[in-house]
């Protein structure tokens, strides 16, 4: 049984059906690419699984156990953790509180002062920002804080929606290497990106998001060499 | 990223706005030049010691103000909803202490050592009551609207108004209600015609500890923090397991206990309360709360201290018909030319 697992998921937005019997899983090492042009439903099934969202049909397993009236802010205290699309920080407390916020759900010290520096020691920026407003760092430093901020929960499962988005190459490069690491060191990562090929060059597993359905799904390897996902999403 | 794209040449129709709503401010100007001409001649005219003692009395009323704007602000800040009945809340402090005094045996003409005691508690126990009823207003009458239009839970929060009023009405009646006068005559003298007594001491006095406290409470607590996260972006509170529920009802708790420890400093000062005393202080207090910046807290501490000084001035100087008038003045001034507020935010949103 996988660590993640949703069953036949349907979510409706009024009566919008975003989400039409999505099933996927996410194993215990694993990283899995959601890949899908926009609108698809990456970002509704990301909110799904962390209790933003409830689903009209279906259910979440996480760890062998239903999350179905799990509230949000118990989610995280699972261990699901989801750096939001568009960042999501909070833009008038300095990155020192954005990046506390982030162990809002834990009580342990100094696990917390550790993770601490391991952010610090990943994104050696941020600590020269300590003090200053999320909401005035640039657009790359607040995707730094994005993810620093999600690592500070030490998530059993880490969620990201479109880490990579408007940023410079260089930078991209130095986040997807954070993510490999991170993965390297034990937490698997459910990963939702309009960078397709970076994505499924990581992913270990994949599934391709259309209208609401899962139209495809293979290993990284298996989706980057597939015509109509090259098509499709590589822009080949 | 989001960089501004240039600003497109001015139209001639944008041009013509600019040029109306130059000449609406010059009028405007104009109108402020000539009041405040006026009122410095009157203030020259009476002297410094008058001056400094209206000041004092400002500065008490503002106190109240103050406590009272902090919990719109708060509220404000976390919900974006205007909590019409929080005016309420500070009358219903005032009413919880008059029924609780003589159960304490307190009566007038005591020596303060004997009526100290019973008045903390007194002070202690109208906060956790307010804080109570406005939580619960809070869990009936607005959670169940947090995701309908925003129109609704603003009506029901006029609906809840009256109906605290009405609840007050039914129970202590229409009229003005005397309220023991229990803290000592003493004053000290501060200057020639300037005194401050022992009740402005205890009005600001009241004032400036919940503010200290409350302040350390926001800036430095983990629930506190919380309550920040959850005004800045409440789903990604949640996504940091921030229980957005909880830290609201908090909100109101806190935001009701300052506003009902104002109404029992209002009664130990003014000696008198009467059921719909929070529409007009309330009404006074929200303008504090704009002037200062609405959603935050030092802001509306500001605007509290400033709005008891126009009043002050106003009832000082000219007179306190005026003083509406001269407040909601103030209140159309701040929104036309800073409508942020004087601590309004200066960071982007996103
Ligand atoms: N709040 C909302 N109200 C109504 N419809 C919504 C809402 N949010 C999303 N939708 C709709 O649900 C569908 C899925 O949206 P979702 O945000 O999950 O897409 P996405 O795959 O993340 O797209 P993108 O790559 O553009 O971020 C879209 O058709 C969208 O219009
Ligand atoms: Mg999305």
């Amino acid at each position: 049984m996988a660590l993640l697992e949703l069953h036949g998921i349907d979510v409706f937005y009024g009566r919008v059906q975003a989400l039409r019997g999505i099933s996927l899983e996410l194993g215990a090492k694993e990283i899995v690419a959601l890949i899908g042009s926009n609108g698809a439903g990456k970002t509704t099934t990301l909110r799904t699984i962390s209790g933003l969202m409830h689903p009209a049909h279906g259910s979440v397993v996480f760890d062998g156990k239903p999350l179905t009236g799990v509230p949000a802010h118990r989610i995280v205290s699972l261990g699901i953790c989801h750096a939001p699309e568009g960042r999501r920080l909070f833009p008038r407390m300095p990155v020192i509180d954005n990046l506390y916020l982030g162990a809002y759900a834990r009580n342990d010290r100094p696990g917390i002062a550790a993770d601490l520096e391991r952010v610090f020691t990943l994104f050696p920026r941020l600590q020269e920002r300590r003090a200053q407003l999320a909401g005035t760092l640039s657009g790359g430093e607040q995707q730094m804080l994005a993810i620093g901020r999600a690592l500070m929960a030490r998530p059993k499962v880490l969620m990201l929606d479109e880490p990579s988005l408007g940023l410079a190459p260089i930078l991209v490069q130095l986040i997807f290497q954070v993510l490999q690491e991170i993965n390297a060191q034990g937490t698997p990562i459910l990963l939702v990106e309009q960078n397709a090929t970076k994505a499924l060059e990581i992913a270990h597993r994949a599934y391709v998001l259309e209208t609401g359905n899962i139209v495809m799904s293979g290993t990284g390897q298996e989706l980057l060499q597939s015509t109509e996902v090259q098509k499709a999403y590589l822009g080949v | 990223m989001e960089r501004p794209i240039a600003a497109p040449r001015a139209t001639p129709i944008r041009l013509r706005g600019l040029v109306s709503s130059r000449v609406v401010n010059t009028i405007v100007l104009v109108l402020v030049a000539v009041v405040g001409v006026l009122v410095i001649a009157r203030i020259w005219h009476r002297g410094p010691g008058y001056f400094a003692q209206i000041l004092v009395y400002g500065v008490a009323n503002g106190s109240i103000y103050a406590l009272i704007a902090i919990g719109y602000t708060m509220v404000y800040g976390i919900i974006e909803l205007i909590n019409f009945a929080h005016g309420d809340v500070f009358t219903l402090g005032g009413f919880v202490a008059l029924a609780l005094l003589p159960m304490f045996g307190v009566k007038e003409g005591q020596p303060t050592s004997a009526v100290i005691l019973p008045l903390l508690i007194t002070l202690v126990v109208s906060m956790l009551f307010c804080g109570g009823v406005n939580v619960l207003i809070e869990r009936i009458a607005y959670r169940p609207l947090r995701h309908a239009p925003r129109l609704a839970p603003l009506i029901t929060a006029v609906g809840m108004s009256f109906t605290l009023e009405g609840i007050m009405f039914l129970w202590r009646g229409p009229f003005f209600l005397h309220f023991p006068d229990l803290l000592p005559r003493a004053r000290i003298v501060l200057g020639p015609d300037t005194t401050i007594g022992a009740k402005e001491l205890t009005v600001i006095g009241v004032a400036v500890v919940l503010t200290i406290v409350l302040s350390l409470f926001v800036e430095r607590s983990k629930l506190g923090k919380a309550m920040r996260a959850t005004a800045q972006d409440r789903d990604a509170a949640q996504l940091m397991g921030i229980d957005i529920n909880t830290t609201i009802a908090l909100t109101f708790f806190i935001g009701a206990a300052l506003a009902g420890a104002g109404g029992v400093v209002f009664g130990l000062y003014f000696n008198s309360l009467s059921f719909d005393l929070g529409f007009s202080a309330g009404l006074f207090a929200f303008t504090a709360a704009v002037l200062g910046g609405i959603g935050n807290i030092y802001g509306a501490a500001i605007g509290g201290l400033l709005i008891g000084m126009v009043q002050s001035f106003s009832d000082g100087y000219f007179d306190s018909t005026w003083t509406q008038v001269v407040i909601f003045a103030v209140l159309i001034l701040v929104l036309v030319f800073r409508p942020t507020g004087i601590l309004g935010m200066r960071v982007p949103e996103k």
